[in-house]
């Protein structure tokens, strides 16, 4: 196998790579914000039932869930596991835990809000949803957006944890080409992509930082 | 015409009793400023008063719509819906601003207008730069608050509350974090509306303000009104207790 041929097969790794990363994305962070509501819900059951819900998905290992996840269905259920839905536990798996961190990363900001911003759109007749997503969680993400940047870095590279159900992603793909063509290479090759992938993220939050520091 | 009626008040926190059977009322075009010791439940009945708090027991209406009624011993609000009307009537003004730091200045001012009230924003923008000159910040438009000194950002707020057109405007110490400079700009912004007729309540450490500016003046301690009457008349009080708080003040200012 030439290196035009080895960097090929990367690059489809690479794709599906940035595509649970996009896709748990896209799920974990408005599921985290449901997650962090019911977290500081006035109602006992749903703030129990939220804390048990981030307590356990921090305190289990990533990797452990993915597996449940991938064999859980089979195992409990009896149904039988497809090769599509493979890529479904990747992202099912890597949303609902990322939302549990997010969750957290939501409650502190929301609750670092001051109480005067809140009685100023009351003052003013705003509707309690119309002060959420006016005034409170515009100035929400500016808070987290450092500890979001941190969770978002983390994922690049936990996206990697898909190999432990031999997912085909970036990973996955690099240590069996290295495996069959006994070369450090293709190691080489998946080192450099989640470096540049992780630099690229973390310039486009800085930007986005930048964008916001209009006000203080 | 009574715009503000609030009756018979009585609110605690935690066991601690603010207000102890408060009761007071604005007619329309009236200057009404509140003064007193801290702790003496001045701010809770403004508070009250703006739905901030609720009352736990007392009426309160705005032009004769019951916001809260007391009904055996504890006030009954009215429902959402119809507080949400009554939250027209008034605007308040906070001790500290309140500003929302994300917007610039005329979008603090014109956003409730336009989203509230749902009123025509090419409309609402003029009448908002409108009331930026008469607070002196015309060129202060696309400013956020962070750029803008205390007594600005008093003076947006001040307008933030005007455009919403409120039939009584509240003042919970205005002054109160602002230095001594910045304290006679919004002096002077009130005591312009005050010509103009705007109703008000202000609560204020302001004495010489207080006097010069008001209908009426109250003086509270200890969650109750000691004295309810003209500047002139309380600022001559025999009452003990309003000469105590006042002598202070009179040492205070030579």
């Amino acid at each position: 196998m030439n290196l035009q041929v080895m960097m090929q097969q990367l690059a489809g790794g690479m794709l599906t790579t940035v595509q649970i990363f996009v896709l748990t994305l896209l799920f974990s962070l408005p599921l985290g914000l449901c997650i962090s509501f019911g977290r500081m819900s006035g109602n006992i059951v749903l703030r129990g039932f939220a804390k048990l819900y981030i307590s356990i998905m921090r305190g289990t290992p990533l990797m452990l869930q993915l597996l449940v996840v991938y064999f859980g269905p089979y195992y409990i259920f009896g149904i039988g596991i497809t090769s599509a839905y493979r890529a479904y536990a990747v992202v099912i798996a890597f949303a609902i835990n990322y939302a549990a961190y997010f969750a957290e990363i939501y409650r502190g900001g929301i609750e670092s809000m001051p109480k005067g911003q809140y009685e100023a759109a009351k003052v003013l007749g705003y509707t309690k949803t119309q002060t959420f997503f006016k005034i409170i969680f515009p100035q929400v993400i500016k808070r987290i957006l450092p500890s979001v940047t941190n969770e978002v870095i983390t994922l690049v590279k936990d996206t990697s944890l898909a190999f432990s159900i031999a997912y085909a992603e970036m990973f996955t793909t690099a240590k069996a080409i290295a495996a069959s063509q006994k070369s450090m290479v293709p190691f080489i090759a998946a080192a450099i992509f989640y470096y540049v992938f992780n630099f690229i993220v973390a310039a486009l939050m800085e930007f986005w930082e930048k964008k916001m520091s209009y006000y203080s | 015409m009574k715009l503000l009626e609030m009756n018979h008040v009585k609110k605690s926190f935690d066991g601690n009793v603010v207000l102890k059977n408060i009761s007071l009322s604005v007619e329309e075009g009236e200057v009404v400023s509140i003064i007193g010791p801290s702790g003496s439940g001045k701010s809770t009945l403004l508070r009250c008063a703006t739905l901030l708090e609720t009352m736990d027991d007392g009426d309160l209406y705005y032009l004769n719509e019951a916001a809260a009624v007391s009904e055996g011993g504890r006030s009954v609000y009215a429902s959402g819906s119809k507080l949400k009307t009554i939250e027209r009537q008034f605007g308040l003004v906070f001790q500290n601003f309140n500003l929302f730091p994300h917007y610039s200045v005329l979008k603090n001012i014109t956003d409730a207008p336009i989203h509230v009230q749902k009123r025509e924003k090419k409309e609402v923008i003029e009448e908002a730069r409108v009331l930026l000159e008469k607070m002196g910040l015309s060129d202060r438009a696309d400013y956020y608050p962070c750029q803008l000194s205390g007594g600005q950002q008093q003076r947006v707020s001040i307008a933030r509350a005007l455009a919403m057109n409120p039939k009584i405007l509240f003042f919970d110490e205005p002054t109160s974090a602002l230095d001594p400079e910045l304290t006679g700009e919004i002096l002077k912004v009130i005591t312009d509306l005050a010509k103009e007729k705007m109703t008000m309540v202000i609560v204020t450490h302001e004495m010489n303000f207080a006097k010069e500016v008001s209908d009426r003046m109250i003086f509270m301690d200890k969650g109750v009104i000691v004295e309810e009457t003209t500047p002139e008349e309380l600022f001559a009080s025999t009452n003990q207790r309003t000469r105590e708080f006042l002598g202070k003040y009179h040492i205070l200012n030579g």
